[in-house]
């Protein structure tokens, strides 16, 4: 864990948390490893009222340098906005490639208008510029917009800033499903139970989560719109109801159901509504998540003697055996990118996340923890949240797909388990 | 025929015990040997606890007050020790047709929830399934899976995980009293 931190840096952000109640829910995020070669950027503070810039430009700042892909450059001046000439070979002798400068102001309705510009140093020129306007509550987004733009501008990948992440608290005898933003920040709670809730994924388009809920004493599906609260069960048949996964397209799901004595595969659309079986076998199917292409579905079964991974075209037939190297490999994710596919791997009774790179089928362990669960890809593919275990306690982190760059959410109420992580915002 | 190929596929399940003997009326190769305690008596009415439930199957003293069958790690075969338990409790079920079981399959923490809800949903089964083998119908007996999520011992070391191995068989009594 040492050399991991190069950055030892602790950023906590307070919130202002949406909901009173419960378990005061406050992730602060830890950053225990960083990329190799980190693009230095200044970020200067923006114009305009001085109290909405900090929240702008501090979240834009700790967005940028939590990725451990960019290096701050001390901007140490007076607020620019955008439209300020800038002197860009002075901002580049001062190390930094990229600037990056606006302003906020309050319209007359009582909307926030933040406007920005960015700049490569280097090359002298403009490398874009864009407003965000919002709600005076979402400000913190507006600044999470501007950091997916600098991101995309400077690294050519989208950035996930602006994304969610959906995860379980338990605390004190109670399960919440919170949802919050990536960096971990404005959690609200979707449903709170005295039952466990497990296997939470996000609808293509983030409006819905489908999960698995043990609030009848069993496990039974449902799917849950996130803004009207309201939600509706999927599948409840005798016996277990589990490991929800949902089709590209948003109108199916993966299931599991044990109604026939022994967890099988099977679909369902997300009303409820025809169920099909789509493999068979006379061990434990489970953990289906479909590839990013809806061509294939990835799944764990112990068909050949021990839990393997193994992947079958998304309109059933034969599966093929994915993974071979150990006697314990299970909940395979298949990323966004159809690149790769993150799963966990018992080695020498430590259980690690590792990835697979499709084509080569080339493994790395990512991690030297031993305790790790329930990976989830970000969109853009490049990190991979996972749940861990530190002194005992369930925390999150996230690990590039190079193993470079390390971060942990943890919350200092409970235990944090069961992390999936949003699509792109549309 | 049927039953005796049925009998024997419930010998297969109880695979590396090759030498213990069949269950039979008269013999059940008890875990504890205690005389008379794995004959099963028919319910005395009126003799019951405070949940509703003969003595014999929560007296200590009883072999039908032990509930747990344990598994090896990864593994869903009832092992031989258990069969005389198994036995007993099958051969409850069937001199009391009114009584219901519900098995409930657990597994330890480690590794995936979802795989874990599914290893204990097999071993709630195979436990249902010996039951039904050995006499007891199928409306007598409905196995469910808790997972890792309702663990008995809460320890984080191998003796709390070995205790959260585990399948529990609950009781109802034909009047609904009972333990589910």
């Amino acid at each position: 864990m040492n050399a991991m931190s190069r950055i030892s840096r602790r950023i906590f952000l307070l919130c202002g948390l949406l909901t009173a109640g419960l378990a005061q829910a406050q992730l602060s995020i830890e950053i225990t490893g960083a990329g190799a070669s980190r693009i230095p950027v200044a970020i200067a503070d923006f114009a305009g009222d001085p109290t909405l810039s900090r929240i702008v430009v501090g979240t834009v700042r700790a967005d940028l340098e939590r990725s451990g892909l960019f290096r701050l450059v001390d901007p140490a001046g007076a607020a620019l906005d955008e439209n300020t000439p800038v002197d860009l070979p002075a901002w580049k002798a001062r190390g930094a490639d990229a600037l990056a400068a606006g302003s906020i102001t309050r319209a007359a309705d009582g909307r926030i208008e933040a406007r920005f510009r960015l700049y490569d140093a280097q090359k002298s020129e403009t490398l874009g510029g864009a407003a965000f306007v919002t709600q005076s509550a979402q400000l913190r987004m507006a600044g999470h917009r501007i950091a997916d733009y600098i991101y995309e501008k400077l690294t050519g990948e989208k950035g996930v800033f602006s994304t969610r992440i959906a995860y379980v608290v338990k605390s004190r005898g109670q399960f919440l499903l919170q949802i919050a933003d990536a960096d971990g920040q404005g959690a609200a709670t979707a449903l709170t139970s005295t039952e466990p809730i497990i296997s939470p994924v996000w609808s293509p388009d983030g409006s819905r989560l489908a999960y698995v809920s043990f609030e009848k004493k069993k496990p039974v599906i449902y799917v849950h719109s996130l803004a009207s609260g309201q939600r509706h069960i999927v599948a409840n048949f005798k016996g277990s109801n589990s490991a929800p996964a949902w089709s590209p397209d948003g109108r199916k799901l993966a299931v599991v159901l044990s109604k026939d004595g022994n967890s099988q595969l099977y679909t369902v659309n997300a009303d409820g509504s025809g169920l099909q079986r789509l493999a068979s076998s006379p061990g434990i199917d489970t953990e289906p998540r479909y590839s990013a292409d809806g061509a294939h579905i990835y799944f764990t079964s112990d068909r050949g003697g021990s839990p393997q991974i193994y992947r079958v075209d998304a309109s059933g037939g034969a599966a093929q055996r994915v993974t071979f190297d150990g006697s314990y490999n299970v909940s395979p994710r298949p990323s966004p990118d159809g690149r790769s596919l993150a799963f966990i791997t018992r080695r020498e009774g430590r259980f690690q996340l590792a990835v697979m790179d499709i084509a080569s089928r080339q493994v790395q362990v990512l991690t030297d923890s031993h305790r790790d669960e329930s990976p989830s890809f970000a969109p853009n593919s490049r990190m991979i949240l996972f749940a861990t275990e530190i002194g005992g306690r369930g925390v999150l982190s996230a690990v590039s797909v190079d193993g470079r760059i390390k971060q942990r959410l943890s919350i200092a109420a409970g235990d944090v388990r069961e992390p999936a992580w949003g699509p792109f915002l549309k | 025929m049927k039953k005796i190929l049925s009998l024997s596929l419930f010998l297969a399940v109880l695979a590396g015990c090759s030498t213990t003997p069949v269950p039979d009326e008269n013999a059940g190769a008890p875990v504890e040997s205690r005389s008379g305690s794995t004959d099963v008596k028919p319910v005395v009415a009126g003799d019951l606890d405070a949940s509703g439930l003969p003595r014999e199957l929560t007296d200590p003293k009883s072999q039908l007050s032990q509930r747990s069958i344990y598994f090896d790690v990864d593994k869903y075969e009832v092992k031989g020790e258990y069969q005389a338990l198994v036995a007993a409790h099958a051969k409850f079920l069937v001199a009391n047709r009114g009584f219901k079981v519900l098995i409930q399959g657990n597994t330890d923490e480690t590794g995936s929830r979802e795989y874990n809800l599914s290893l204990g949903q097999k071993r709630a089964d195979a436990v249902k399934r010996a039951l039904i083998l050995l006499g007891a119908q199928e409306n007598q007996v409905e196995s469910v899976s808790l997972g890792e999520e309702k663990p008995r011992n809460t320890g984080r070391d191998e003796a709390a995980f070995a205790e959260n191995r585990r399948a529990d068989v609950l009781y109802r009594a034909a009047d609904g009293r009972g333990e589910f």
